[in-house]
């Protein structure tokens, strides 16, 4: 189906299926009960779920194919954005243009990035990509003012000129796809459960489960094939008479369009951008994500992505007085012993329990948390590993 | 003329922290080979051991002042640090002063400790596995300390001051004979140029003289032979890893007077460092020096008024800048050596 | 004028002559031995047949065309194919997966941008690649890993790499170093049962006098950087120049 082997197009329907369900599925808590504070069902955090998870499967077609570690993608992904933003102030607030154009825009950007980063491998490139987004991100925040807006960043303002939309009569901007605003929502009421249907997510949704596709097929294709072969043995590959640097090239660029068209997707949802997008640890934000996931995996980066996001949105947001309430069972010097143990990992240290499991992943668990779910598959089918690739990734598509 | 020195002067003092970081950052590369993106952590946590250690020697308890009242009439109650019950007010009022030079002497055995437990307990364990992997493991690492140093002192920078004897600025350009009043230069600046530079040349000694670092010297060159001479080199690596460590940590120590430390302190440091490491060549040691202070000068002069006036923003991006030629006309960097890191 | 045409090559580091003033020429379709005591420079001569070092002086003519200054993969496409000491495979990749990538090489040129192309649907490539592991002995393992292979299969692995590409060259350096004696003699027969098979011409770097003397139809000795002498393997058995070299460099090291 689609040019996909079954396997595959079973994931890619599972994956589509999850999306489109997720309004559901991520609100498993009635509104009143004390668990609704773990739902993660709302458009905003929605939104950010399947934008990240296209930012950390287009990163993923670079460094979990041909293991070239770029700590730069942030920039790919701000200049999406601007490229979006500017889409929306000059030509209209249509989502459509602005997409487009930022993935155009990144494209170009990162085949720049890419030709000269491409010259050197291992850390140089790294320390390289790591320049250049720095350098951007600089950039944005200073000379670039005019067209970046420097530290306010850039929204859309009602005086902008937007050539190929009416006059708007006094309201504000919104972003929206032929009419139908990205910020609307339809709420369905179920007993005590309440959930929300949003047209930015759905929109952001169809784009990656379409992104999800196209990384679908550059795995299963030769061109996925040699990227591998990259990252298993340069050497052999250029006495294959196979030449390295365009094929890297093209995967930078490739990965470079994903995230600025995840840049270009958090500006159709959220009409803003700012210099920070781009800012270093915004790159290894989407490393951590992609390990923690499972790198060279199909649906790893996406599970990365879900991960990271629900604990910096919903994790970060438990205080002590919950913690307080949930732990009222015990007696009173065990609770304020537990609550003092726990504290530290929730709330505002989350990023300490992030960088804890991300340290865990790379040390037991190098295919991240795809080779843990296996890893547990295995246990309870009780089937011994055999050597013909058990995990999906790298099974040829034969 | 004036305005070089003092361009020159401006960039001493980022120049020499770029110096020290990248001076351990290659100590760790050069001798065990390992990318190690958690040595801008170990930077902060010597400039925490400032900050920990001026709070240890302002702690006090409260006693009741009966020659003073307060606005009511009662006895007041004022903070007395022991240091005073212990030395007297004047030598205690000395040490509270003195906090972050004293924080030299608590931070060497404190980094030291870290290093050599962080080598043994989690470094050791990446010495096969390939560079990626290093570099994401320490990545990971560095999170979890500075996020440990978040929840014990907060997000805000904590000001920790110098010694009075050494606040205010002289004025270095009358001592040369320029006009006066042309180049004023804190004295917290020039000193800490010199403790970088007495530190530089203690470990340049320290490895150049001593029978121990003429192993490490070796070891770094080729590690296979001098462990068939049956000396153990890995015990020594470890130390080396502590020694960086602590030069880390003590540039981090005296950096407070300079910018308050707060917790990411560490990562912004680390970026730029690493960039100074690449810039001088992976595995250099003069290298890392002296692309440490060249770039810090370069920074300073690139933000010099007639300068931002022809190149705006060059001060933001100069070391970049710098960094990407350099990579791509001279691939080793400025005194790399042939085949380090090219895998 | 053979297959391969070596002129006046040479090859300096710093102040080591590597290579002097190498001539050489291989005929089409021949078994071509390069023998020489260590640091004779026979890797660096290979070195410059592949493109992975350029030599100072000379010429290194392909079929009439210069290698010289062509990228190795340049050099891979006008039809030479280089076998490594230490097996040079994908070690992460399956069996499979090492022989398409080759065929694919061969079909599609250096570089094709054919990301979405599904691989599933070349059946052209699958059956060339399946073919080549069925000459080498190998389909039951095509679903391996190539790098849990055992040494002797990543050797077959390497070479079934370069068959598959149909070379007119095949550079093998030293295929043998480190096999113990029933794995070398299976690499003997292999590269005799290719040589019987197929139209190519075969150049092979050897340690090992008996390779040599199984395979070669004829052999260059190369001592100190230069030819000393080139000829049947019969005639090299007894060469005085050849006893000096081999023997005279073996009682230095001893």
């Amino acid at each position: 189906m689609f040019g996909l082997e079954a396997k595959d197009f079973r994931l890619l329907l599972l994956v589509t299926l999850l999306t489109m369900a997720a309004p559901f599925i991520l609100n498993p808590f009635p509104v009143d009960s004390g668990m609704a504070q773990f739902n993660a069902g709302y458009p905003d955090l929605m939104q950010r779920f399947v934008i990240f998870g296209i930012f950390a499967i287009g990163f993923n077609i670079l460094f979990g194919l041909t293991g070239y570690l770029s700590f730069g993608h942030a920039a790919f992904l701000g200049v999406g954005s601007y490229a979006a933003m500017w889409m929306m102030k000059l030509l209209t607030m249509n989502v459509i243009p602005g997409i487009v154009v930022s993935v155009i825009v990144a494209g170009i950007f990162s085949l720049a990035v890419g030709w000269i980063s491409l010259r050197r491998s291992g850390i140089y490139f790294s320390i390289l990509t790591l320049a250049f987004a720095q350098m951007s991100y600089s950039l944005a925040y200073s000379v670039l003012t005019p067209i970046t807006g420097g530290e306010t960043g850039l929204q859309p303002k009602v005086t902008d000129p937007r050539i190929l939309d009416a006059a708007l009569t006094g309201n504000a901007p919104k972003a929206n796809l032929f009419g139908l605003e990205m910020g609307s929502s339809t709420e369905l009421a179920m007993g005590g459960w309440v959930f929300t249907f949003n047209v930015g997510y759905y929109v952001a949704a169809v784009v990656m489960i379409f992104a999800f596709y196209m990384s679908i097929r550059i795995f299963r294709s030769p061109f996925g094939m040699m990227l591998r072969a990259v990252k298993s043995n340069q050497q052999r590959l250029n006495y294959t008479g196979l030449n390295a640097k365009p094929y890297t090239l093209a995967a930078f660029v490739i990965s470079g369009m994903y995230a600025g068209l995840a840049g270009g997707l958090m500006v159709a949802m959220d009409t803003q951008v700012g210099a920070e997008r781009m800012f270093w640890t915004a790159s290894g934000e989407v490393v951590l994500m992609s390990i923690l996931g499972g790198v060279g995996t199909l649906i790893g980066p996406v599970l990365g992505a879900g991960a990271i996001k629900y604990m910096e949105n919903i994790l970060s947001k438990i205080n002590k007085d919950i913690l307080y309430e949930w732990f009222a069972f015990m007696p009173d010097g065990l609770q304020d012993f537990v609550i003092t143990l726990v504290y530290p990992f929730i709330g505002k240290g989350w990023h300490l329990t992030l960088g804890l499991i991300f340290m865990a992943v790379v040390i037991f668990l190098p295919g991240g948390l795809v080779e843990g779910g296996q890893r547990v598959a295995a246990l309870f089918k009780r089937k011994k590993p055999s050597d013909n690739t058990p995990d999906g990734k790298t099974t040829p598509a034969e | 003329m004036e305005a070089i020195i003092l361009q020159v002067l401006n960039g001493l003092d980022k120049g020499s922290a770029y110096a020290l970081i990248a001076l351990g950052l290659t100590l760790i590369f050069g001798t065990l080979g390992v990318v190690n993106f958690a040595h801008g952590a170990l930077f902060m946590i010597g400039a925490f051991c400032a900050v920990t250690l001026s709070r240890i020697i302002s702690l006090s308890h409260e006693v009741v002042d009966e020659t003073q009242t307060d606005f009511l009439g009662n006895p007041l109650k004022v903070d007395v640090p022991y240091v005073y019950d212990w030395f007297g007010q004047a030598t205690g009022d000395a040490i509270i002063d003195w906090a972050v030079p004293l924080s030299i002497i608590f931070a060497i055995p404190v980094m030291v400790s870290i290093g050599v437990l962080m080598e043994r307990g989690l470094i050791k364990h990446f010495y096969k596995r390939p560079h990626a992997d290093q570099i994401l493991v320490t990545f990971g690492l560095a999170i979890v300390l500075q996020e440990i140093i978040k929840y014990y002192y907060g997000a805000n920078p904590i000001p920790t001051p110098a010694p009075s004897a050494f606040k205010g600025s002289f004025d270095f350009g009358a001592m040369m004979g320029f006009d006066p009043n042309v180049i004023i230069y804190p004295y917290w600046r020039i000193i800490y140029f010199g403790f970088a530079a007495v530190i530089i040349g203690a470990v340049f000694a320290f490895l150049q003289f001593t029978t121990f670092g003429m192993v490490v010297r070796a070891g770094m060159a080729d590690r296979e032979t001098v462990q068939l001479l049956g000396i153990n080199i890995d015990r020594r690596f470890t130390l080396m890893f502590g020694i960086a460590a602590a030069v880390a940590g003590l540039a981090g120590v005296m950096y407070t007077p300079i910018n308050s430390p707060n917790y990411h302190m560490g990562m912004d440091f680390l970026v730029l460092s690493f960039v100074v490491v690449v810039v001088g060549g992976m595995g250099s040691l003069p290298g890392a020096v002296a692309a440490g202070f060249l770039l810090g000068i370069l920074e300073s002069f690139a933000s010099m008024r007639e300068v931002l006036d022809v190149l705006p923003g060059l001060n933001q991006i100069i070391i970049y800048l710098v960094a990407i030629i350099i990579l791509l006309t001279r691939p080793r960097g400025l005194m790399g050596r042939k085949g380090v890191m090219e895998d | 004028m053979g297959i391969l045409d070596v002129k006046g090559v040479g090859k300096r580091f710093g102040g080591l002559q590597a290579l002097g003033d190498v001539n050489l020429s291989v005929a089409e379709n021949s078994v071509h031995a390069i023998i020489g005591p260590n640091g004779a420079g026979k890797s660096t001569l290979l070195n410059c047949l592949v493109g992975k070092l350029i030599p100072d002086t000379g010429s290194v003519m392909f079929d009439g065309q210069s290698v010289l200054g062509r990228k190795p993969y340049e050099i891979n496409q006008m039809g030479i194919s280089r076998v490594f000491q230490t097996p040079e495979i994908f070690g992460d990749l399956t069996v499979m997966e090492n022989m398409l990538i080759p065929c694919f090489a061969k079909r599609d040129g250096a570089f094709t941008p054919n990301a979405f192309a599904a691989m599933r649907k070349d059946g052209e490539m699958f059956d060339r690649a399946s073919h080549m592991l069925e000459e080498m002995n190998m389909a039951d393992k095509r679903h391996m890993h190539a790098a849990s292979l055992s040494r002797g299969d990543k050797r077959r692995l390497e070479i079934g790499m370069c068959l598959s590409q149909e070379p007119r060259l095949l550079l093998l350096d030293e295929p043998t170093a480190g096999m113990a004696r029933a794995d070398t003699n299976n690499t003997i027969d292999l590269l005799k049962q290719i040589k019987d098979d197929r139209d190519i011409t075969i150049a092979i770097i050897e340690h090992d006098m008996h390779v040599v003397f199984s395979l070669a139809e004829r052999i260059t000795v190369l001592a100190q950087g230069t030819p000393l002498v080139e000829d049947t393997p019969d005639k090299i058995k007894g060469h005085p120049k050849v006893r000096e070299a081999y023997l005279g460099e073996s009682q230095d090291a001893a």
